[in-house]
């Protein structure tokens, strides 16, 4: 362990994180209590499943705009479905998540078949799928499910949210997957030098669609995530995410380029992110302000590193 | 902005060493922009075969004028798109200065200052975020994120969502006539022709091609690359300034919000008008048709009585099916 590499972005990133819980509960009193902590861990769920798989994507040097269209759609197919068609909840819900895991398998298909640049793929997907999810709706939404389906959005297991122990799953396994398999370096090497892992014999294209479905799955599950925990399906859930999990993504170490990130800087990031919103809120900010601040700190951080990063390789 | 290492940009055809014809040339050079042309004809005459009332002088006014700044500000982000570079902060900049425009027209300052001053913010605000592309180099898409956030959450803070009215008659341009033609419509074309004549023929203009295109011949033939994308970033805000100019002067009232993915919109303008998302080629002709194209299906689809609630995924889909369309056409030229 030498001082260049504790220098890394994700230390500078838990350092802010610590200050800003330091600074937060000096603030609020009712800021750094259990109830208050775990409660953030449920709102920051669905972002942050959205944010791991995208963590994978933009270290591809990709990008998925894509997502929160993707929880819209899935979100009103899961009522659609059990509502309308008469499926029972949990076959609805497994079907609304194939659906919007088939949505991000197409965006892998424009991507890697067309060549179409991903911003580009997933910016014109994001209107097709909102606009289904708004087509298939005709603005109505779908409420009354039965008190089962809450308990993921809205119960505890051993005194946690429900979806926390989802994200923390989700977040040790993509960790591993990233950092160790033949799968997460082979992202790092498409993110690198695409032309390179090409003629490297890996397989560019297999994993391109295989990231792009993860990310349209990721963001399903969220969507369902989401119902239970709004008691309600509408088409606009979701509108925005996509800005929220990039900003959580870059601000955690991920260069937007490709070839470096990783799932901790991501988790950090979104955390940080999380405690400002809350923690603004009790200090009495009003919540558009707290979306000023987390542009500033996402420049801000990014700045920071790339100076860091600058005076390290001289 | 450079999201593969493969994919370059597309190499015009050479043929022959012959002089080619004028319409191979034609085709060669405004391939794209002639595809979303005949796209707005076709339409034009299937839609007024369904129902003659879509050709009515006031609906071909509320097509061009009501759009028209769409157009304008996808001039500068096909600029800035051309330099590879991208603004997705666009819309919620169009709401700031739409906002300031309309509180200095209220408080009682000149018309002109009301029109004018916010182009200078919206000049002053690009600038600084193409200094930290230039000079700090941290991605565009980063940096506009930031701005996006930092540009939406002091829009709402400030005005706290309320609306502003009682605007003076002589501040909504975008209401009057000009030469017997809506104002929004002649200054769409004026700015187009001037923009798109400018990028083809001045030095200027074409060194923004090799920013984009090619950034190490750029620098070995002394183009001055971070003085250029930070020029680019104050044009691009400039033309900013004037659409919000016909986006806050057509209704009397100013919302605090500006349509949703406004900044999609914008840049889906500029890449199906032909601008290359990777940099270097395209043009502002492409990108002003292209903003005409969606708003001419936005109304079709209307006309031939398509629910509303279908119109973002019909809309979606030719999108959708014109991007595939243009990187097939591009694979079969390389």
């Amino acid at each position: 362990m030498t001082l260049r590499s504790l220098i890394r972005h994700e230390t500078f990133l838990a350092i802010l994180l610590v200050l800003a819980l330091v600074v937060l509960s000096w603030q609020s009193d009712r800021f750094f209590t259990v109830a208050n902590l775990l409660n953030q861990g449920r709102l920051m769920t669905e972002t942050g499943l959205i944010a791991i798989a995208m963590t994978f994507v933009i270290a591809t040097g990709g990008i998925d705009l894509s997502v929160g269209s993707i929880l819209g759609l899935t979100a009103i197919l899961t009522g659609v479905f059990w509502k309308n068609l008469g499926v029972p909840l949990p076959a609805a819900a497994v079907a609304a998540i194939a659906v919007g895991t088939f949505a991000g398998y197409v965006n892998g298909l424009i991507i890697t078949r067309f060549r179409v640049p991903a911003l580009i793929a997933t910016l014109a997907t994001l209107a097709l799928y909102r606009g289904l999810a708004e087509g298939i709706s005709q603005a109505r939404s779908v409420r009354g499910y039965p008190d089962w389906f809450y308990v993921l959005g809205q119960g505890e297991v051993l005194g946690v949210p429900t979806q926390l122990w989802i994200l923390l799953i989700a977040a040790v396994v993509a960790a591993v997957i990233l950092a160790y398999t033949r799968w997460g370096r082979t992202t790092y090497a498409i993110g690198s030098n695409e032309v390179a892992a090409r003629f490297s014999g890996l397989s560019v294209e297999g994993t391109k669609l295989a990231l792009y479905t993860m990310s349209g799955f990721a963001a399903a599950v969220a969507a369902v995530i989401f119902v239970s925990r709004v008691s309600t399906t509408r088409s606009d859930m979701g509108s925005g995410i996509e800005l929220d999990a990039i900003t959580a993504v870059v601000l955690g170490g991920t260069s937007i380029f490709g070839g470096r990130g990783t799932v901790l800087g991501t988790v950090l990031g979104l955390c940080l992110i999380q405690a400002l919103k809350n923690g603004l809120s009790l200090a009495g900010v009003k919540g558009d302000g707290t979306i000023m601040l987390i542009g500033i700190v996402l420049i801000l951080a990014v700045l920071a590193s790339a100076i860091f990063e600058r005076s390290g390789t001289r | 902005m450079a999201m593969s290492g493969v994919d370059l940009p597309p190499v015009r055809p050479q043929t022959s060493l012959q002089r080619p014809g004028f319409l191979r040339r034609l085709m060669a050079d405004y391939g794209q922009e002639l595809i979303v042309l005949l796209a707005i004809v076709v339409l034009f005459i299937a839609v007024t075969a369904v129902n003659p009332r879509f050709i009515s002088a006031n609906n071909l006014t509320s097509i061009f004028s009501g759009n028209a700044y769409i157009a304008v500000a996808a001039i500068g982000m096909a600029m800035v798109i051309i330099t590879g570079n991208i603004d997705v902060s666009i819309g919620a900049l169009i709401g700031v200065l739409a906002t300031i425009s309309g509180t200095l027209a209220v408080a009682g300052y000149p018309i002109w200052v009301a029109w004018f001053f916010p182009v200078l913010v919206g000049m002053a605000i690009n600038g600084l975020i193409g200094i930290l592309v230039a000079y700090f180099r941290i991605p565009s898409i980063v940096v506009t994120l930031g701005a996006l956030s930092i540009l939406r959450g002091g829009l709402i803070s400030v005005t706290g969502g309320t609306w502003i009215s009682d605007l003076p008659p002589a501040f909504l341009i975008a209401q009057q006539k000009w030469l017997g033609l809506p104002v929004p419509l002649v200054a769409m074309i004026v700015l187009t022709v001037l923009a798109a004549l400018w990028m083809r023929y001045s030095a200027f203009g074409r060194s923004l091609y090799a920013v984009g295109g090619n950034p190490e011949a750029a620098v070995a033939t002394g183009i001055p690359i971070e003085r250029r994308i930070v020029a680019v970033f104050i044009l691009h805000g400039f033309f900013a300034g004037l659409a919000t100019i016909l986006f806050a002067t057509q209704l009397q009232v100013i919302q605090s919000t500006v349509p949703p993915n406004l900044e999609l919109t914008i840049i889906m303008a500029a890449v199906i008008g032909g601008v290359s998302i990777l940099g270097g080629s395209g043009t502002v002709i492409g990108s002003t048709l292209a903003a005409i194209l969606f708003a001419t299906i936005g109304s079709a689809l209307i006309f031939v009585n398509v629910s509303a609630y279908w119109l973002r995924a019909v809309i979606g889909l030719l999108i959708l099916a014109t991007v595939l369309a243009d990187m097939l056409r591009r694979r079969r030229t390389v």
